[in-house]
């Protein structure tokens, strides 16, 4: 049990204090850095998905006016570490996907380098390429862990005896498709090398962690952590695609080293972001379920296969959540990987929940239509006492609540029979539910001192627009015992002590959790009256943590779907989630997560499907005309609620994480409704009308 | 993106001069589509001429009851014109059903019907296509098909190396409307002024897929000719889109029911071309206008109509998709 704050400042819906400089835009992003003389670079990218670069003609290039310098494999720096293969830009004429980089312009204006990097004529020895996922292939192979550290595969009790034996079973393969993050602001970095001593390293970076970003890079170059500063302010989303640095960032400062003393930019364009910046694997997933006709479950069993990069490996656990959401005595889950010649996959908002809540959500939806049981009735039968992937008790677990208060809110009781018809349109509704794991890392410290009169802290958070400039100092005045307007926390610069990654819905249990050491340790160092420059440092390693509890959120979203009778075309007038995810430190900006992330959830269902062409051997829709994200048409009532869940267990703030809950679970619910509205089940994302016209 | 001349002349004579003069030379309209192609690099003009204060701005009424719309009127003035929504429903909500807000500002009457293909492989420059580079062959071929045509194509699955071989679309909606109201576009060339039937702008793919219309280098649209109606006529534009906004047709369809079986039809993003469905039409005139008359009348017009396999389920679906759409909109104007 932790030491519960008492809330004063948080709860409060307090505006963001980034949103005015934001709204003038007054606030500098990576790329607007205001930098004396910069340089632009402009990458080159490969244009077939496997081979060698055998030459590049750069005379073209480098006989432009203005061009600075150009760099390709044969003449770039090499590295102190190629181990991350990713990162290991221009070290070799090995081509491993198409769009990988494979040199760079510099040059005064951003449009003469992106003209000069056109005009370089690359020759390759092309060899025929492999791109394509399935389940079937025969190198598919188990990893040592899936992402986060989970184990690949987990087995309780026996599976094919408990399907063989029950009343009923589901056996069912369901996909999702390929996913890019993209987010508004594109990936981009300002580099600038100080010509003098050993050289030092300044990088304006859009990350959502300036620590993790410094870790990576003074590995790749071979720099001590005193020779790099990684400084970000504001991100304009992420959504996990910048919770790593990737390639272009390495590119840049190797551009930047080339030009000493002079800042060099580099922006991906939102086409490159289809190559360089990660993005979430198609999932297969084979779902099976048995039950007796009570609907009780004996066995769950999921076996995922995702792909990776030839050249890093990144499993996304998409097994995970079954493990844990529902009571079942047989349970198994295993990942498989087939290693591709495709770009390097990576986070992206829940990944392992977002794509491992579709599969189970929409079988158990199945079953409860077989047995003819409710669908929440279905799930409520099935909650366990204890988490059943590791016996241990829940720090709390308001799943049934979620589901029931939706079920009122929504009208679930009265909802229209299936396949009802209003006009031209079949209607439906449809539930699933959401689940998160509360996470805190490892690492993270804050700095907190008492200066003219005021609260400072510092510590090297992130803001990827989720509200941590506005949480931070409410959990910080309230650990403090003072005003939420006398306390300041600055964030995104490494010059401030050590945090972790803006990720895993990590952040405010994390640095608020260092936020309520140091406010404690700085009580008892200096009572209530400290004298001015009194400061101390606290540590997320102090703060209480408990083991004894499987800590998790919770939630239940419900859809209403529409579907045009003569043409399929799709609609969800209606989205409403309900989530138990803690206490909520800030009102406005959760609903902007909970809300962002089941908008997030409907382009996931309906629309976002990055289109892979095997003979070209690229995503064929990269831009964002063609990669379709819902728009605001396409959006209608979207309600977000919260419990007031108290949970001793997590943290001082009593928080979960909030920021991916919202995107898990919401695909399911949308297939679920337009499942009763048709009668077609569609299993394979995105749900298009060309799947339900053969049903209508 | 490659450097350009940028040139504003006098009058229309003097761009059509200008461009009929240099053989990469290229008008500018709005830019909503040239200027991402300058940027994609799959148009690289050295020389860019702007028509856009040169051409007429207005409509203006034509002594047979018409209107005649200058080639600068943007799509959103159109749309938003009395006479228009009165007259030409159709136009009006194809041209709504179109792009966004801001792009219909700025895109034109002129531009929006040449505007070029979104064929996902002909707008990236680094694959095969022979819209963009004749002679390279076609990527779409057993690609993504999902937007791409299931009319005016051979009956057997294309050799994706032919040079002849292009499965695009026509994206505009516009356009489609334009075919189904039988609008003359007026045309200015180096050899003069001449008039071209909406329904004979565009082409085929034929042996040239680089050739998106009948125009010549050089041959400036300067107006578009909307013929009246017959009395009592209604008109209505119908898109199917995967999403509520902001998406080109995956099919649509415009529609002109004058009674008596008169029905003039044309849909969109089934060919290379907005598509007049003359044979459905030729079915359906002088009988009456039920839903098994008209399902016939598909199935006549699509008799040739050959499904492009590709990733993601290819596009068979246009085929019932494009005839349920036919059937719920003249079920829609009938009402
Ligand atoms: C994201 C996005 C979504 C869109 N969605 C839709 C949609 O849903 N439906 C739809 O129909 N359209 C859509 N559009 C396309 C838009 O309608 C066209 O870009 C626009 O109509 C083109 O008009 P413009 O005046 O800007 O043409 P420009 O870009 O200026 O020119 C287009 C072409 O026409 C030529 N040209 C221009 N004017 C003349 C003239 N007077 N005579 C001869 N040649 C000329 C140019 O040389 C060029 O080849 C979309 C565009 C974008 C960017």
């Amino acid at each position: 049990m932790t030491d519960l704050l008492e809330p004063r400042a948080i709860g409060r819906d307090l505006v963001r204090r980034d949103g005015v400089a934001k709204v003038r835009g007054t606030a500098t992003y990576a790329y607007e850095t205001p930098v004396e003389r910069p340089a632009y670079a402009h990458p080159v990218q490969a244009t077939v998905a496997r081979g060698r670069v055998t030459a590049m003609d750069t005379a073209t290039a480098e006989g432009l006016d203005g061009v600075l310098a150009v760099l390709t494999p044969s003449t770039a720096e090499r590295l102190a570490s190629t181990e991350d293969r990713e990162f290991a830009v221009l070290q070799s004429d090995e081509v491993a996907f198409r769009g990988q980089l494979i040199g760079a312009v510099v040059a005064e204006t951003s449009e003469l380098a992106r003209q000069a990097a056109d005009s370089i004529r690359v020759t390759y020895a092309e060899q025929s390429h492999d791109t394509e996922l399935s389940a079937d292939r025969d190198d598919l192979y188990a990893p040592g862990k899936v992402n986060a550290g989970h184990e690949t595969d987990t087995s309780e009790g026996d599976v094919a005896a408990a399907m063989a034996s029950a009343d009923v079973t589901i056996e069912q393969t369901y996909t999702t498709a390929m996913y890019h993050n993209n987010p508004l602001e594109p990936h981009s970095t300002t580099a600038l090398w100080d010509p003098a001593g050993d050289g030092h390293l300044t990088l304006w970076d859009s990350t959502q962690g300036v620590h993790p970003d410094r870790a990576a890079v003074c590995e790749v170059f071979g720099l001590a952590q005193e020779q790099v500063r990684v400084i970000c302010p504001y991100v304009g989303g992420g959504f996990g695609s910048k919770g790593t640095p990737h390639a272009h960032v390495m590119l840049a400062a190797m551009a930047a080293r080339a030009l000493p003393g002079r800042p060099v930019k580099l922006a991906l364009t939102r086409q490159q972001m289809f190559f360089l910046a990660g993005y979430r694997t198609p999932t297969i997933q084979r779902m099976q379920l048995a039950a007796d006709r009570d609907g009780r479950l004996s066995a769950v069993a999921i076996d995922v296969v995702v792909q990776t990069s030839r050249i890093k490996e990144f499993a996304e656990q998409a097994g995970v959540p079954a493990r844990m959401m529902y009571a079942a005595p047989n349970r198994r889950s295993t990942h498989r990987v087939a290693a591709l010649d495709v770009p390097v996959p990576s986070w992206m908002r829940a990944p392992g929940e977002c794509p491992g809540m579709f599969g189970p959500e929409v079988a158990l939806d199945e079953l409860a239509e077989e047995l003819g049981i409710d669908p929440i009735e279905l799930r409520i039968r099935n909650e366990p006492e204890v988490d059943p992937d590791t016996g241990k008790p829940w720090s709390s677990r308001h799943l049934v609540e979620c589901l029931r208060e939706g079920a009122e809110r929504f009208g679930w009781a009265d909802r229209p029979p299936a396949r009802h018809r209003d006009g031209n349109w079949l209607v439906g509704t449809g539930v699933a539910a959401s689940v998160y794991p509360t996470m805190r890392q490892a690492r993270s410290t804050a700095n907190l001192r008492y200066e003219d009169g005021r609260y400072v802290a510092e510590i090297g958070a992130a803001d990827l627009g989720t509200g941590a400039w506005t949480v931070l100092p409410q959990i910080t005045a309230d650990a403090l015992g003072v005003d939420v307007a006398d306390v300041d926390v600055r964030i995104g610069d490494t010059e401030y002590p050590i945090a972790s990654v803006a990720g895993g819905s990590s952040g405010t249990n994390t640095w608020g959790s260092a936020l309520v050491v140091a406010a404690r340790a700085f009580r008892e160092k200096f009572g209530g009256s400290p004298s001015d420059g009194d400061e101390v440092a606290g540590d997320v390693d102090q703060a209480a943590q408990d083991e004894d509890h499987a800590a998790y959120a919770f939630g239940a979203q419900f859809v209403e779907a529409r579907v045009h009778a003569d043409t399929g075309e799709i609609r969800v007038p209606r989205l409403l989630g309900v989530f138990a995810a803690g206490r909520i430190v800030n009102p406005r900006t959760a609903r902007s997560q909970f809300v962002g992330g089941m908008t997030m959830g409907l382009s996931m269902a309906l629309h976002e499907n990055s289109v892979w062409d095997p003979q070209v051997g690229q995503v064929a829709n990269h831009d964002l005309a063609e990669y379709h994200v819902t728009v605001n048409a396409d959006v209608g009532d979207v309600q977000a609620h919260w419990l007031d869940e108290h949970d001793p267990f997590v943290n001082a703030m009593g928080s979960k994480g909030i920021g991916e809950i919202g995107i898990v679970g919401t695909a399911a619910a949308v297939v679920n409704a337009v499942h009763r509205a048709t009668g077609v089940r569609v299993r394979h994302l995105p749900v298009t009308l060309d799947k339900l016209l053969p049903g209508l | 993106m490659k450097p350009f001349a940028y040139a504003r002349p006098a009058d229309v004579a003097e761009a059509v001069r200008d461009v009929a003069a240099e053989p990469t030379a290229v008008f500018l309209g709005g830019g909503t589509n040239l200027v991402d192609h300058l940027k994609l690099g799959i148009v690289r003009p050295d020389l860019v001429v702007d028509v856009r204060t040169l051409t007429s701005r207005s409509i203006d009424d034509l002594q047979d009851g018409g209107l005649r719309v200058g080639a600068a009127v943007t799509n959103s003035e159109l749309a938003a014109d009395r006479r228009v929504r009165e007259r030409y429903p159709v136009l009006a909500q194809a041209l709504l059903a179109g792009a966004t807000g801001q792009l219909r500002n700025l895109a034109t009457t002129g531009g929006n019907p040449l505007q070029r293909t979104r064929c996902v492989y002909f707008q990236d420059a680094s694959t095969a296509c022979n819209k963009r580079e004749p002679g390279t062959g076609c990527s779409a071929v057993g690609g993504y098909t999902r937007y791409h045509a299931v009319l005016g194509v051979p009956a057997a699955l294309p050799d994706p190396t032919a040079p002849e071989t292009c499965i695009a679309t026509h994206p505009s909606d516009m356009a489609v409307a334009l075919a189904a109201l039988d609008a003359q576009v007026q045309v200015l060339g180096p050899a003069g002024a001449r008039t071209v039937p909406f329904v004979d702008l565009h082409r085929l793919p034929g042996e040239d897929p680089s050739r998106d219309t009948v125009l010549e280098h050089g041959e400036l649209i300067t107006a578009i000719d909307l013929p009246p109606l017959p009395a009592g006529a209604r008109s209505a534009y119908r898109k199917v889109r995967d999403r509520a906004s902001y998406a080109f047709a995956l099919v649509s369809v415009a529609a002109v029911a004058s009674g008596n079986g008169d029905v003039r039809l044309a849909l969109g993003g089934v060919a290379h071309k907005p598509w007049r469905a003359t044979r459905a039409e030729g079915v359906l005139r002088g009988g009456p206008l039920t839903e098994d008359t008209v399902r016939a009348a598909m199935a006549a017009e699509l008799a040739a109509a050959q499904p492009q396999p590709g990733v993601d389920s290819g596009n068979g679906f246009k085929i019932p998709l494009v005839t349920r759409t036919v059937v719920a909109t003249l079920r829609d104007l009938e009402a």
